[in-house]
Protein backbone atom coordinates (compact mmCIF):
# COMPACT_ATOMS: atom_id res chain seq x y z
CA UNK A 1 0.00 0.00 0.00
CA UNK A 2 1.30 3.42 -1.00
CA UNK A 3 0.22 6.45 1.04
CA UNK A 4 0.87 10.15 0.32
CA UNK A 5 2.10 12.21 3.28
CA UNK A 6 1.82 15.92 4.00
CA UNK A 7 2.81 18.37 6.74
CA UNK A 8 3.64 16.81 10.08
CA UNK A 9 2.80 13.32 8.72
CA UNK A 10 6.01 13.50 6.65
CA UNK A 11 8.02 14.23 9.80
CA UNK A 12 6.35 11.38 11.72
CA UNK A 13 7.13 8.83 9.00
CA UNK A 14 10.40 10.42 7.89
CA UNK A 15 9.49 10.28 4.21
CA UNK A 16 7.22 11.91 1.61
CA UNK A 17 5.49 8.66 0.72
CA UNK A 18 4.77 5.66 2.91
CA UNK A 19 5.10 2.29 1.16
CA UNK A 20 3.88 -0.37 3.53
CA UNK A 21 3.40 -3.82 1.97
CA UNK A 22 2.46 -5.25 5.38
CA UNK A 23 -0.64 -3.06 5.73
CA UNK A 24 -3.76 -5.16 5.17
CA UNK A 25 -6.43 -2.55 5.89
CA UNK A 26 -9.66 -3.01 3.93
CA UNK A 27 -11.17 0.27 5.04
CA UNK A 28 -10.19 3.66 6.45
CA UNK A 29 -10.77 2.71 10.11
CA UNK A 30 -8.43 -0.29 9.79
CA UNK A 31 -5.82 1.85 8.04
CA UNK A 32 -5.87 4.37 10.90
CA UNK A 33 -5.35 1.50 13.39
CA UNK A 34 -2.40 0.12 11.42
CA UNK A 35 -0.87 3.58 11.10
CA UNK A 36 -1.15 4.33 14.81
CA UNK A 37 0.25 0.91 15.71
CA UNK A 38 3.31 1.44 13.51
CA UNK A 39 3.66 5.21 14.19
CA UNK A 40 2.18 6.00 17.64
CA UNK A 41 2.80 9.74 17.08
CA UNK A 42 -0.31 9.83 14.85
CA UNK A 43 -2.45 9.20 17.93
CA UNK A 44 -1.21 12.49 19.42
CA UNK A 45 -2.54 14.68 16.60
CA UNK A 46 -5.69 16.68 17.27
CA UNK A 47 -7.25 15.02 14.21
CA UNK A 48 -6.29 12.37 11.68
CA UNK A 49 -8.18 12.25 8.41
CA UNK A 50 -7.66 10.00 5.41
CA UNK A 51 -8.34 11.07 1.85
CA UNK A 52 -9.26 8.48 -0.75
CA UNK A 53 -9.00 9.65 -4.37
CA UNK A 54 -8.72 13.29 -3.26
CA UNK A 55 -11.85 13.26 -1.08
CA UNK A 56 -12.19 13.10 2.72
CA UNK A 57 -13.15 9.51 3.52
CA UNK A 58 -15.33 8.12 6.31
CA UNK A 59 -14.10 5.24 8.50
CA UNK A 60 -16.28 2.77 6.56
CA UNK A 61 -14.86 3.72 3.16
CA UNK A 62 -13.32 0.67 1.45
CA UNK A 63 -9.77 1.01 0.16
CA UNK A 64 -7.54 -0.94 -2.23
CA UNK A 65 -4.20 -0.54 -3.99
CA UNK A 66 -6.00 1.17 -6.87
CA UNK A 67 -7.02 4.16 -4.73
CA UNK A 68 -4.91 7.26 -4.16
CA UNK A 69 -4.63 7.35 -0.38
CA UNK A 70 -3.30 10.30 1.63
CA UNK A 71 -2.93 11.07 5.31
CA UNK A 72 -4.43 14.46 6.16
CA UNK A 73 -3.05 15.73 9.48
CA UNK A 74 -4.73 18.83 11.00
CA UNK A 75 -4.85 21.45 8.24
CA UNK A 76 -3.41 24.91 8.85
CA UNK A 77 -3.87 26.94 5.68
CA UNK A 78 -4.79 30.60 5.61
CA UNK B 1 -21.38 33.03 -11.14
CA UNK B 2 -17.83 33.38 -12.49
CA UNK B 3 -15.04 32.06 -10.27
CA UNK B 4 -11.28 31.93 -10.06
CA UNK B 5 -9.76 29.22 -7.84
CA UNK B 6 -6.01 28.78 -7.65
CA UNK B 7 -3.06 27.43 -5.70
CA UNK B 8 -0.19 29.67 -6.78
CA UNK B 9 3.37 30.72 -5.93
CA UNK B 10 2.60 34.40 -5.45
CA UNK B 11 -0.67 36.23 -4.84
CA UNK B 12 -0.96 39.63 -6.51
CA UNK B 13 -3.62 41.67 -4.64
CA UNK B 14 -3.35 44.50 -7.20
CA UNK B 15 -5.44 42.40 -9.60
CA UNK B 16 -8.36 42.00 -7.23
CA UNK B 17 -10.64 44.75 -8.48
CA UNK B 18 -10.38 43.48 -12.04
CA UNK B 19 -10.94 39.87 -10.87
CA UNK B 20 -14.15 40.70 -8.99
CA UNK B 21 -15.59 43.65 -10.88
CA UNK B 22 -18.91 42.91 -12.61
CA UNK B 23 -21.55 45.16 -14.18
CA UNK B 24 -24.23 43.82 -11.80
CA UNK B 25 -22.06 44.11 -8.68
CA UNK B 26 -22.40 47.17 -6.48
CA UNK B 27 -20.26 45.63 -3.75
CA UNK B 28 -16.88 43.88 -3.67
CA UNK B 29 -15.54 42.31 -0.49
CA UNK B 30 -12.05 40.85 -0.09
CA UNK B 31 -10.11 39.14 2.69
CA UNK B 32 -6.33 38.83 2.46
CA UNK B 33 -4.39 36.73 4.96
CA UNK B 34 -0.73 37.71 5.39
CA UNK B 35 2.31 36.47 7.33
CA UNK B 36 2.40 37.95 10.85
CA UNK B 37 5.74 38.53 12.60
CA UNK B 38 4.80 36.92 15.91
CA UNK B 39 2.90 33.90 17.13
CA UNK B 40 2.34 33.15 20.82
CA UNK B 41 5.00 35.74 21.77
CA UNK B 42 7.65 34.26 19.49
CA UNK B 43 9.19 36.13 16.58
CA UNK B 44 8.37 34.48 13.27
CA UNK B 45 10.85 34.89 10.40
CA UNK B 46 8.86 33.19 7.65
CA UNK B 47 6.25 30.58 6.88
CA UNK B 48 6.31 27.68 4.45
CA UNK B 49 3.06 26.44 2.89
CA UNK B 50 2.48 23.02 1.40
CA UNK B 51 -0.70 21.87 -0.36
CA UNK B 52 -2.16 18.57 -1.49
CA UNK B 53 -2.93 20.53 -4.60
CA UNK B 54 -5.40 18.35 -6.48
CA UNK B 55 -7.51 17.78 -3.38
CA UNK B 56 -7.15 21.39 -2.20
CA UNK B 57 -8.55 22.67 -5.51
CA UNK B 58 -11.47 20.22 -5.28
CA UNK B 59 -12.27 21.36 -1.73
CA UNK B 60 -12.04 25.02 -2.75
CA UNK B 61 -14.45 24.31 -5.63
CA UNK B 62 -16.92 22.77 -3.15
CA UNK B 63 -16.68 25.82 -0.87
CA UNK B 64 -17.25 28.16 -3.84
CA UNK B 65 -20.23 26.06 -4.91
CA UNK B 66 -21.74 26.19 -1.40
CA UNK B 67 -21.24 29.98 -1.26
CA UNK B 68 -22.90 30.46 -4.65
CA UNK B 69 -25.96 28.56 -3.40
CA UNK B 70 -26.23 30.51 -0.16
CA UNK B 71 -25.61 34.03 -1.46
CA UNK B 72 -26.33 35.97 -4.62
CA UNK B 73 -22.81 36.38 -6.01
CA UNK B 74 -21.63 37.51 -9.43
CA UNK B 75 -17.94 36.73 -9.10
CA UNK B 76 -15.85 34.83 -6.59
CA UNK B 77 -12.13 34.30 -6.03
CA UNK B 78 -10.14 31.92 -3.81
CA UNK B 79 -6.35 31.85 -4.01
CA UNK B 80 -3.82 30.24 -1.69
CA UNK B 81 -0.06 30.60 -1.96
CA UNK B 82 2.50 27.79 -1.53
CA UNK B 83 6.22 27.88 -0.78
CA UNK B 84 8.26 30.21 1.43
CA UNK B 85 6.50 33.40 2.51
CA UNK B 86 8.04 36.31 4.40
CA UNK B 87 6.43 38.66 6.94
CA UNK B 88 3.69 40.82 5.34
CA UNK B 89 3.46 38.70 2.18
CA UNK B 90 -0.09 37.66 1.23
CA UNK B 91 -0.73 33.93 1.63
CA UNK B 92 -4.46 33.64 1.08
CA UNK B 93 -7.00 35.78 -0.74
CA UNK B 94 -10.75 35.25 -0.92
CA UNK B 95 -13.41 37.59 -2.21
CA UNK B 96 -16.76 37.97 -3.85
CA UNK B 97 -18.83 40.59 -5.59
CA UNK B 98 -22.59 40.99 -5.44
CA UNK B 99 -25.38 43.45 -6.19
CA UNK B 100 -25.49 44.61 -2.55
CA UNK B 101 -22.88 44.47 0.22
CA UNK B 102 -24.53 41.99 2.59
CA UNK B 103 -24.06 39.03 0.26
CA UNK B 104 -20.37 39.62 -0.44
CA UNK B 105 -19.52 40.43 3.21
CA UNK B 106 -21.16 37.25 4.49
CA UNK B 107 -19.80 35.10 1.66
CA UNK B 108 -16.28 36.37 2.26
CA UNK B 109 -16.35 35.36 5.92
CA UNK B 110 -17.68 31.92 4.98
CA UNK B 111 -15.01 31.45 2.29
CA UNK B 112 -12.05 32.10 4.59
CA UNK B 113 -13.46 30.27 7.63
CA UNK B 114 -14.33 27.15 5.61
CA UNK B 115 -11.04 27.23 3.71
CA UNK B 116 -9.12 27.22 6.99
CA UNK B 117 -11.20 24.32 8.29
CA UNK B 118 -11.32 22.04 5.25
CA UNK B 119 -8.70 22.72 2.58
CA UNK B 120 -5.63 20.42 2.80
CA UNK B 121 -2.88 23.02 3.15
CA UNK B 122 -0.27 23.07 5.90
CA UNK B 123 1.99 25.80 7.25
CA UNK B 124 5.36 25.51 8.91
CA UNK B 125 6.68 28.34 11.07
CA UNK B 126 10.34 29.38 11.09
CA UNK B 127 11.64 31.15 14.20
CA UNK B 128 14.84 32.88 15.36
CA UNK B 129 17.32 30.38 16.80
CA UNK B 130 14.80 27.60 17.23
CA UNK B 131 13.55 24.58 15.29
CA UNK B 132 10.79 25.09 12.75
CA UNK B 133 7.39 23.53 13.52
CA UNK B 134 4.33 22.45 11.56
CA UNK B 135 1.42 24.46 12.87
CA UNK B 136 -1.34 22.70 14.74
CA UNK B 137 -4.46 24.77 14.45
CA UNK B 138 -5.68 26.79 17.38
CA UNK B 139 -8.90 28.82 17.57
Amino acid sequence: MKILLFGVAKDIVGNQVLEEPSFKAKNVAELKQELIKKYPEFAKLSSLAIAVDEEYASDEKLISAENEIAIIPPVSGG
Amino acid sequence: MEKKIEIIENIDPSLIHKDLSHPASGGICVFIGAVRDTTQNQKVNSLFFEAYEAMALKEMEKIAEAASKQWNLNRLIMQHAVGDKKVEEPVVLVGASSAHRDDCFEACRFLIDTLKEKVPIWKKEFFDGKDEVWVTPHP
